[in-house]
């Protein structure tokens, strides 16, 4: 479905009782929204659990829309907001594991993107693997920027953040996934510069 | 003299230690002054590729990617890692999603707005209660001011030194913790309303800009 409506036209609509026009809003961003989950947790399932809160929630808080910010900056904020949650409550259910267990999860990870060195990637497995190493905010933070495609003052509004420190986060961010593709992708890396 | 000569060696080995240390320091800096001219160029690079430095730094970083071989070895370095993360696609979710999505919300209802069930009368009476209590406070305060003047005044130079802010004592008024913790609150809730209110006008004069 298809509607050239704008998402301010939807969200009237959807408030008007047109309930299943907010399908259009979510076939729209749910790329969007899964793929900025996904820098949050290990693994999809969970990724698409937390996106379906994501847009439930929105749709139950639709009214709160004021349209003072893009639309995808609101769902966006809901996003970062819900996964902080799910990471918070995550962490609690986990307590009884010890650093020990987490220790070897990383090692394995580490181990297993060092494996996967051999094989040849497309361009955008790598890509996401490799920000999938770095911290979540430093993740979250390149994916606004270039999948989300959200303003350095609209990435303020959703991390609650100055445009500036936005700025040297997303500089610093890049720095280390450079670094990240160099130390585990270098084959892959070497092989797309002389594309 | 053999005491002269140890005190000899043993400043000769000082001086060794300290020019030693000294040239290690001296790598220190330099090795860090190299980075920060590293992170710099990077960080002026970045900015010219997002597009987010006004025009004079833009030329100025164009002339130097046209001049300086090393700008323009990082400039492609950079510039290729950007169209790298550009150019991958976002993640999919299942092909079930949106129809996941739209069974959950048939089990609910759009909440209505914050501003319509926040009753603003509550607000209000937060806010009367507030100003109440400082009115109240102030009042108590002047009502405990000894109005006695030292003899002989009288007259209007007699009530001026009643008033006189210098002759009032203060500290007496002020020095009692909860009325401070109290001024403090407010004062700090007042910050607060003031940066909210900055903050409103700098996005309304935004919007009105785009």
């Amino acid at each position: 479905m298809h509607t050239g409506l704008t998402d301010t036209e939807i969200i009237g609509r959807v408030l008007k009782g047109e309930r299943q026009l907010f399908s259009e809003l979510v076939t729209r961003y749910q790329n969007y929204v899964f793929t900025l989950v996904l820098r949050f947790t290990d693994n999809r399932e969970d990724a698409e659990e937390v996106s379906q809160d994501v847009f439930v929630k929105t749709y139950r808080s639709l009214a709160d829309f004021r349209g003072d910010s893009k639309f995808t900056t609101w769902l966006y904020t809901i996003a970062r907001t819900t996964c902080i949650t799910f990471l918070r409550k995550k962490k609690l259910e986990t307590t009884s594991i010890d650093n020990e267990r987490t220790m070897v999860q990383l090692e394995n990870q580490e181990s297993s993107f060092k494996a996967n060195i051999i094989e040849q990637k497309s361009r955008t497995a790598m890509v996401n693997e490799a920000i999938q190493l770095l911290s979540p905010d430093d993740a979250q933070i390149i994916t606004l920027f270039y999948k989300a495609e959200q303003s350095l003052e609209e990435m303020g509004q959703i991390l609650g953040m100055e445009p500036n420190t936005i700025k040297v986060k997303l500089h610093r961010a890049r720095h280390r996934l450079k670094e990240k593709m160099e130390k585990h992708f270098s084959n892959e890396v070497r092989e797309l510069q002389n594309d | 003299m053999k005491y002269g000569n140890y005190k000899t060696i043993n400043n000769l080995t000082d001086d060794q230690n300290n020019w030693a240390e000294l040239g290690n320091n001296n790598i220190q800096l330099i090795k860090q002054k190299i980075m920060d001219t590293l992170q710099d160029t990077e960080e002026r690079l970045w900015n010219y590729i997002d597009g987010v430095c006004n025009a004079e730094e833009k030329s100025a970083i164009e002339k130097l990617i046209d001049s300086n071989i090393e700008w323009q070895h990082k400039y492609r370095e950079l510039l290729q890692l950007n169209e790298i993360i550009n150019s991958s696609d976002l993640e999919v979710p299942s092909m079930r999603f949106t129809k996941n999505v739209m069974e959950e919300i048939a089990r609910f209802q759009v909440a209505p707005a914050a501003k319509n069930y926040i009753d603003k009368k509550i607000i209000w009476g937060i806010g009367t209660f507030f100003l109440t209590m400082i009115i109240g406070i102030l009042i108590y305060a002047f009502v405990q001011i000894h109005l006695t003047s030292s003899g002989g005044d009288s007259g209007v130079s007699g009530v001026i030194n009643k008033y006189n802010p210098g002759n009032v004592p203060w500290t007496k008024y002020f020095s009692n913790t909860y009325v401070n913790v109290f001024i403090m609150i407010n004062v700090v809730l007042g910050l607060l309303f003031f940066d909210k209110y900055l903050h409103r006008k700098k996005d309304q004069s935004k919007q009105k800009e785009a």
